[in-house]
């Protein structure tokens, strides 16, 4: 039995890192072909015949035979685990994401707080990578993206906390049962106006956590060359990379958990119950998942490629001045709401 | 005279009215027509590709891109390429070296070495004509100056490209009866010899 469930975890593990690493090659195609898209151009299209499909695998390749640079001037240790950091806040979290009813490496009963924890390691890696680069762009970058990604965490977890009222639950799985039943019942259309808000909310202040455009000025490229990551290269940096598509993925796949609906489908029928087949159950549940949460980063990619980058003080003021009271007064009448609902 | 003052210059150059209304400020309905903009590119661009790719085919251009070596840019009829020394119908090179072009030439790039013509009835002809390309700045300026419409400047080669850096066309090269280019031969021959 013993035995049994370590190779079941030791088998979740290694999907699960392969699944990151296959997603983050197949998002970076997609970003170039959105922005290409999106701009009039063709983006990749030579590498491996159909529309440049295999472009990203040629970039890892080269990043992998890169030299391994690592500057004189740096802080070795803090330097060269940094990427790893970040990438395992990255990669943790996905032990509480559920990607079917069957399928999620632990359900934890306080699943949410786990989440809000872990994805704060990331800005320790950053910083981490910024103040041991020895350099001032990647010092601004990591100093920023600290800034940023503590003060949007608040407006994140305020909005986190909606659903889980509405589930009295900070169970993963539990969020996503509560939605059951088409795409009505998902928390961000069933419990108008307040899940609505939250979800807005918590997508663009995740967009903050995760340093993506219109919140990229950690790694502003017209003013801080490349940020915290300015002076990694090969391996190291395509790990910043991979961890940065991760983050991308786990905001969208949280967004996708608790406001639409997690593995269920839009309508009932099209889902498959572990009655029927556990396997099939997890298949259907996962598709139904990564749809949506491929959709997301879609609207990600396409905001990135719509507006310009925000300042540092318009970021903070958007915080501070206008997340931050909307997700309290929201928190605040969803509470009044189910008081009085009872 | 009515003297303008420099604000009413700046108004009537700049003209720009600056919209600060209640939507300008709330920015989520800019945020939504930005997005709108790009939302329309992206889905007609893949309207129309996913078209192409179902074979049919349309006159109108998606993207604004060239895949360069398989499609080429149309050329215009008054291109300036590389140049070119014309013959007459008899197949005698037209130049009579004047030396009108190496003198109007701003590059110093012509060089013409002028000998007595084996054709009786003509004066002159070049025994060595010279361009260094690597000067040439395609001002066209030789072509326009020739009396004899000797020079022309028509050909439509887009890679002017070498491995060395002395590109310097012969006349035969210029001529067209020699189609193999001198100068990388003479790399290839540097190359062998062991000399870099």
């Amino acid at each position: 039995m013993n035995v049994l469930e370590l190779l079941i975890a030791v088998a979740f593990m290694v999907g699960v890192i392969g699944f990151v690493s296959l997603f983050a090659l197949f998002a970076i195609w997609m970003e170039r072909k959105v922005s290409a898209h999106m701009q009039d151009r063709l983006g990749p299209m030579e590498t491996g015949g159909w529309h440049g499909w295999s472009q990203t695998i040629a970039d890892t390749v080269k990043l992998l035979l890169k030299e391994d640079i690592i500057p004189t001037a740096v802080d070795q240790p803090l330097f060269r685990m940094a990427p790893y950091i970040v990438f395992t806040g990255a990669l943790a979290s996905f032990a509480v994401i559920p990607f079917a009813a069957n399928l999620i490496g632990a359900d934890l009963n306080i699943g949410v707080y786990y989440l809000v924890a872990v994805s704060s390691l990331v800005v320790i890696g950053i910083l981490m990578a910024g103040w041991a680069s020895n350099n001032k762009w990647a010092l601004y970058g990591a100093m920023r993206s600290a800034a940023q990604m503590v003060s949007y965490e608040i407006p994140v977890v305020l909005s986190l906390l909606v659903p889980v009222l509405l589930a009295q639950s900070l169970s993963m799985q539990k969020l996503v049962e509560i939605q059951a039943g088409g795409f009505w019942h998902w928390t961000v259309f069933s419990h108008l106006p307040f899940a609505l808000v939250a979800f807005v909310i918590y997508f663009w202040a995740s967009l903050a956590e995760v340093n993506r455009t219109p919140f990229d000025i950690p790694e502003a490229e017209s003013e801080l060359v490349a940020g915290y990551h300015v002076e990694y290269s090969g391996m190291r940096f395509a790990m910043f990379f991979l961890a940065e598509y991760a983050n991308m993925f786990v905001v969208a796949a949280v967004a996708a958990t608790v406001f639409l609906g997690g593995w269920h489908a839009p309508l009932p029928f099209l889902e498959l119950s572990t009655e029927v087949s556990w396997i099939g159950s997890a298949v259907v549940g996962t598709a139904w998942f990564v749809v949506k949460a491929t959709f997301l980063v879609f609207v990600q990619m396409w905001l990135r490629w719509t507006l310009p980058r925000l300042r540092v003080d318009q970021l903070m003021r958007i915080c501070w001045k206008v997340f931050l009271p909307f997700s309290f007064a929201n928190v605040l009448l969803v509470s009044l709401w189910l008081a009085v609902k009872g | 005279m009515k003297y303008v003052t420099i604000q009413e210059m700046n108004k009537k150059v700049t003209n720009i009215t600056i919209e600060s209304g209640v939507a300008e400020n709330i920015y989520w309905i800019e945020v939504l027509r930005g997005l709108w903009v790009t939302n329309r590119h992206f889905w007609t661009n893949i309207w129309w590709h996913t078209f192409r790719l179902a074979g049919i085919k349309t006159k109108k251009r998606v993207s604004a891109t060239y895949q360069y070596p398989e499609e080429r840019r149309p050329i215009h009829h008054r291109w300036r390429g590389r140049h070119r020394l014309t013959v007459k119908q008899n197949g005698d090179m037209r130049c009579t070296a004047c030396m009108m072009c190496e003198t109007v030439c701003p590059c110093d790039c012509i060089h013409i070495t002028p000998g007595e013509s084996p054709d009786p009835d003509v004066e002159k002809f070049p025994e060595q004509f010279y361009i260094d390309t690597l000067r040439c700045c395609f001002c066209g300026l030789c072509a326009e100056a020739c009396p004899v419409d000797a020079i022309r400047m028509d050909v439509i080669e887009t890679e002017l490209a070498g491995y060395t850096r002395d590109i310097i066309y012969t006349r035969e090269f210029l001529l067209g009866m020699d189609k193999d280019r001198p100068w990388e031969e003479w790399k290839v021959k540097r190359e062998r010899e062991g000399v870099s």
